[in-house]
């Protein structure tokens, strides 16, 4: 049953990445697995500090890059104690309101989580999600989905 | 699926067939197979009356006007077939005394509407006849009596009344749809919350756009409305009357609270509290403002919709791994997974009926809006499209409205969003018609009982 899981699971991502490096031949962005790796969207909170990460379908666990840019924001915010942020969750189109609504905070929350565990005062993090509501990319395909799962940093001050 | 539906009709059409078939009669499980022919005979007004309401309502004609809803209301059911005026021989005057039933068979029609219309104290007063064409005899006969602004309503009441006697089921047209009208670009979308008759008339809107607001949901015992608003960024669920416009915020919560609904004897409300990553479902009394915390789980409870007689709640929850429905008791206790299938379920909402829970399911990159029964079982998909959600009940649990939406290229055109309804038959999808784009539809009780 698992390894028949396993063995399915394989399969899907062997599709997917087939699938995904076609539609890589047409776009600038990039995706590993359905998380977006490209800089597209992203912007800077200050120099080599980018402000978002980004998530699979259905997930909220961050993925190494995502804890990297994360890492960046910690010592960013370190160094800049009186600046607070806003932590902005989303979610694809392709769910319902609702659960985008608490998946979105979700994310958001394993973000400020990791920013924590780097010694970032919870004080300073506030929390908000949009669920689907606020995309950033208006596209109906894969790669503009992968860069709407986001948790996006933002100064509140 | 086709065939579930088939064999569905099949059984309940031989379960029937020992019932003898006297008066006309609807049945309602059977969807558009066979719509019943009636004739909806322009409502007859006298010159006196006719020019009074010319007057006030700027109309030419308003028995044809009030006609006109009727016919319309019983076109969109999909149950009857309102036969075109142009054919009818009989005055509408004389008609509503002693139709010519002759006439009206000739043209196929086996019901029959008549009606008269008059100026009574400034107010509008309708009398309407129901009529067997076949039997040839008057199967029922009402009047009333209201302020002609509300001529629109007089139709629907009518049709609420015949649908009744001719279904055996209560019906569904003096209601009115609370929806979130859209417009704008996908990526910066202007959402207001806004309201109209269950055809589509009378719409108005119930905020300015200022702030990003969802999920608006009738009371089931009244006019009030909840809602999540962002206002001031803060997203909370709010409690609008419809009749003051008066708002305010539900419960105190140091979170977003979403995703709300009311228990059905309108006293509750039930919704989602997320804080740190965790959403559980709480209640608030309305009157007493104490809150009460349902579920206690790690994972993601959402959605939460309670059974008509209060002591169920299915809601939506992602403690398998993945978004499931679950049913338990209204305090909490006995929680249960009911959804099997394969895919993702989601916005699970109890019929008034009681019997069956539709939901939203997404499965192979499509999006089907089903129904199953209470315990899970008797999955029945009715219809699939690319992206659809969001089920709302018409109040005899016959009719489910829901919303959806269209593809967008990389540039975001060809994005659409729309209301649509469907039979529980799987029969009658139609668009319903809005001013603007509109998404998360929620359906009123009947007006007037």
């Amino acid at each position: 049953m698992s390894l028949n899981k396993i063995f399915r699971n394989t399969l899907l991502v062997f599709f997917a990445s087939i699938l995904l490096s076609a539609c890589a031949v047409k776009t600038t962005g990039k995706m590993q697995g359905d998380v977006y790796t490209g800089k597209d969207t992203v912007e800077y909170l200050a120099s080599g500090v980018p402000d978002r990460v980004f998530f699979a379908t259905n997930e909220t666990v961050l993925t190494t890059a995502s804890r990297e840019t994360l890492r960046k924001q910690a010592s960013w915010l370190r160094k800049n104690s009186k600046i607070n942020v806003v932590l902005e969750g989303h979610a694809d189109e392709r769910g319902t309101r609702e659960y985008n609504l608490a998946l979105g905070e979700r994310r958001a929350n394993a973000a400020k989580d990791y920013l924590m565990t780097y010694g970032i005062s919870g004080n300073r993090i506030s929390v908000i999600s949009y669920g689907k509501e606020r995309p950033v990319d208006s596209g109906s395909n894969p790669l503009a989905w992968s860069k709407n799962r986001r948790s996006v940093t933002v100064k509140a001050n | 699926m086709k065939r579930i539906i088939f064999l569905i009709y099949i059984c309940l059409f031989t379960f029937n067939w020992g019932k003898a078939w006297s008066l006309i009669e609807v049945d309602i499980t059977r969807g558009n197979l066979n719509p019943l022919p009636l004739a909806v005979s322009p409502l007859s007004v006298d010159q006196n009356s006719k020019e009074k309401f010319k007057d006030l309502l700027k109309l030419e004609d308003i028995g044809a006007e009030i006609s006109k809803v009727v016919e319309n209301n019983l076109r969109q059911s999909g149950l009857f077939n309102p036969l075109d005026p142009k054919a009818f021989l009989q005055k509408p005057d004389i008609a509503h005394v002693k139709p010519r039933f002759e006439d009206w068979a000739l043209i196929k029609a086996q019901a029959l509407i008549t009606g008269e219309v008059k100026i009574v104290d400034e107010k509008l007063r309708v009398e309407f006849r129901l009529w067997d064409v076949l039997a040839g005899k008057e199967i029922m006969a009402l009047a009333f009596t209201t302020v002609s602004e509300n001529w629109r309503r007089v139709g629907h009441i009518i049709t609420d009344k015949v649908y009744q006697r001719l279904t055996g089921e209560k019906g569904y047209f003096d209601t009115r749809i609370i929806y979130v009208a859209e417009e704008g670009l996908k990526t910066s979308r202007i959402k207001k919350l806004a309201i109209m008759d269950q055809d589509g008339f009378n719409t108005k809107y119930l905020t300015l756009g200022n702030e990003l607001v969802l999920t608006p949901r009738f009371n089931p015992t009244n006019q009030m409305v909840t809602y999540l608003s962002y206002f001031k960024n803060l997203p909370r669920v709010y409690l609008l009357d419809i009749e003051t416009g008066i708002q305010e915020v539900v419960g105190d919560f140091p979170g977003m609270t979403f995703a709300p609904r009311f228990s059905p004897d309108g006293k509750k409300i039930i919704m989602s509290f997320a804080k740190d990553g965790n959403s559980d479902i709480y209640t608030m009394d309305l009157e007493s403002r104490e809150v009460e915390k349902i579920t206690n789980h790690p994972s993601i409870d959402t959605s939460p919709s309670y059974s008509p007689d209060g002591k169920y709640i299915c809601f939506n929850s992602d403690r398998s791994g993945y978004q499931q429905i679950y049913v338990m008791r209204s305090d909490g206790s006995k929680v249960k997974r009911i959804s099997f299938g394969n895919g993702l379920y989601g916005t699970p909402v109890w019929s008034p009926r009681g019997d069956l829970i539709a939901f939203t399911k997404l499965h192979k990159g499509k999006f089907y809006i089903g129904v199953m029964r209470t315990d899970g079982t008797g999955e029945r998909l009715l219809t699939e499209n690319y992206y659809q959600e969001a089920p709302s009940w018409s109040p005899n649990g016959r009719v489910l409205i829901f919303y959806r939406e269209t593809k967008s290229d990389s540039a975001g055109k060809g994005f659409s969003a729309k209301l649509w309804s469907i039979d529980l038959t799987g029969y009658n999808e139609r668009m319903v018609k809005t001013e603007t784009d509109a998404s998360d539809p929620s359906w009123s009780s009947l007006l007037t009982d």
